[in-house]
């Protein structure tokens, strides 16, 4: 403790304490400061730049989440638009092929009716044409018979004779 | 401009950082006032007990030729305060002497050294005179303000530190990841930020990493400063260690607040009967204890490295006669190397240590109440 006491040196000791004074007070001011505001500033600014990697990320997750929705979205409409397209054209062409049926069996009945009309008119006219062709024949017929006077007479007598008077 | 501040951090490197192992083997040949090499054990450990001392003049080493000794090193200014005012000359003007035989005349006062200290000589004495204890009877100490060894390395290390540490500041002003000598520095400012001031202090750790980080700083470079080959022992003068120590001292208990007060002097939770007793204890560790501790425990340690290095130097001659010239030389090099890569170790580990242990204090006497 007393060579302890004797190392010690009064002045040294002064001139240490306001050399360490002085010595704090420059590097706090020309290099403790700016390095620890620096240091600081750039932790910030990795701390700024990974936050807004990752809300990037966030950001464009969230984008193809949405882009993936949208695509299937417009996959479930095109699928539905087919369906539907597909159903149109069925229903098309059985509206068609029911019309054209339709139209054909018009056709046909009135096809028909116009023959059933050519053929009564025909028939008509055929019997007219027969009427008087028979009543032509005819005539001819009773003309020349007639003209027969005896025969007449004799038919005539002969058909009186067969009808039995009651 | 740039090539200049390039080659001076340069040059600042080399200057710290070589010939650390082979430092001390100049200093068997040291200064001793008899005019030959110390030889005798007695002469040995006076000399090892000279150089932890903080001497006037830097002295690098000793030559012999012609049976004179020839000094090697650079005088260092001695300034004083004493009966006749301000008195300024350099220390060659004692001749190497610490005997109190060189009488310097300046400023109408007379001047001796001795045992590494400076007496201003008593009026119209001309000789010192000693009492039994040899210590002198007809002289004064003046107001000692040189430029010790210790001082100038201080100045060199705070020279140093503002030079690295300033570089460093204006690199972050064009860039963010600093290039060259300062990406050696930014992890050790990151380390004492991260490791030493955030964990012990809390959130108010910004205020005080300024002080704890030149603490650190200091202390470290002065250790690793001590194992170079110009024999400063900064950290080593318990006048440099107390006055870190109290300033620590003074830093925490400028910070204190309610909460520290109440647990240093009223311990809740404890038995009444119990709490003036801890007041007492708890009171003598803050006050006395935690700075003189700081204090000594990095004085022990430095100084004690440098007597355990040099010593095992010395080895290379106390240990002669037993196992002849080349058998003691190479166990007291293998030895001395040995010891010095721990000294390395120390010396980080005491900048640590103290740094830590401020930080630790500081953050006991701001420490908030938890709120529950």
């Amino acid at each position: 403790m007393e060579q302890l006491l004797e190392n010690f040196s009064l002045d040294l000791f002064v001139k240490q304490t306001i050399l360490f004074l002085v010595l704090i007070f420059l590097m706090v001011k020309f290099a403790w400061k700016p390095i620890l505001t620096a240091l600081n500033d750039r932790e910030e600014s990795i701390q700024g730049a990974l936050d807004s990697a990752e809300a990037a990320k966030k950001e464009m997750q969230n984008l193809q989440a949405d882009n993936e929705k949208l695509i299937k979205q417009a996959r479930a409409e095109r699928e539905t638009l087919l369906k539907e397209a597909r159903e149109i054209k069925a229903k098309m062409i059985e509206d068609a092929k029911g019309e054209a049926k339709a139209e054909a069996d018009k056709m046909i009945a009135q096809a028909q009716a116009a023959i059933e009309a050519e053929r009564k008119s025909a028939i008509a006219d055929l019997k007219s044409q027969v009427a008087s062709l028979s009543v032509d024949i005819a005539e001819k017929v009773v003309k020349s018979e007639l003209s027969n006077k005896d025969k007449q007479l004799g038919l005539v007598e002969e058909m009186l004779g067969q009808a039995t008077l009651n | 401009m740039k090539v200049i501040t390039k080659t001076l951090t340069s040059l600042s490197l080399i200057l710290l950082f070589s010939l650390t192992a082979f430092a001390k083997g100049d200093k068997k040949d040291g200064q001793n006032s008899q005019g030959d090499p110390i030889n005798t054990k007695e002469e040995i450990n006076e000399y090892i007990q000279h150089h932890v001392k903080d001497s006037h003049d830097f002295h690098l080493f000793s030559y012999f030729s012609g049976g004179e000794e020839h000094h090697v090193g650079f005088p260092l200014p001695v300034i004083l305060w004493g009966e006749n005012g301000l008195t300024a000359f350099m220390s060659s003007a004692f001749h190497h002497d610490d005997d109190g035989k060189e009488i310097v005349e300046k400023g109408g006062s007379n001047f001796v050294r001795l045992h590494g200290k400076i007496y201003e000589l008593n009026a119209g004495a001309t000789e010192v005179a000693f009492d039994e204890a040899h210590h002198p009877t007809n002289a004064s100490m003046p107001i000692d303000l040189s430029i010790t060894k210790s001082i100038f390395g201080i100045l060199l290390l705070g020279f140093l530190m503002l030079l690295w540490f300033s570089k460093l500041a204006k690199q972050y002003k064009k860039k963010a990841i600093p290039t060259g000598f300062g990406r050696v520095l930014e992890p050790l400012v990151l380390y004492v930020r991260d490791e030493i001031a955030k964990p012990n202090i809390g959130p108010k750790y910004r205020k005080f990493t300024g002080y704890l980080m030149t603490v650190f700083f200091f202390i470290w470079l002065s250790n690793l400063l001590g194992l170079m080959p110009f024999g400063f022992n900064i950290t080593g003068q318990l006048a440099v260690t107390a006055a870190l120590a109290i300033l620590t001292f003074v830093v925490y208990m400028a910070s204190s607040n309610g909460h520290f007060w109440s647990h240093q002097l009223w311990m809740p939770g404890v038995p009444y009967i119990l709490r003036p007793v801890l007041a007492v204890i708890e009171l003598a560790g803050t006050l006395i204890i935690k700075p003189f501790s700081l204090a000594v425990r990095l004085f022990a340690n430095i100084t004690a490295g440098h007597i355990v290095v040099m010593s095992l130097i010395a080895i290379g001659i106390t240990m002669q006669e037993q196992m002849g010239a080349v058998g003691s030389t190479l166990l007291s090099f293998v030895l001395s190397l040995f010891i010095t890569l721990i000294e390395v170790l120390v010396a980080f580990l005491q900048a640590y240590i103290f740094t830590m242990l401020s930080a630790l204090f500081i953050g006991m006497a701001v420490e908030e109440p938890e709120h529950h």
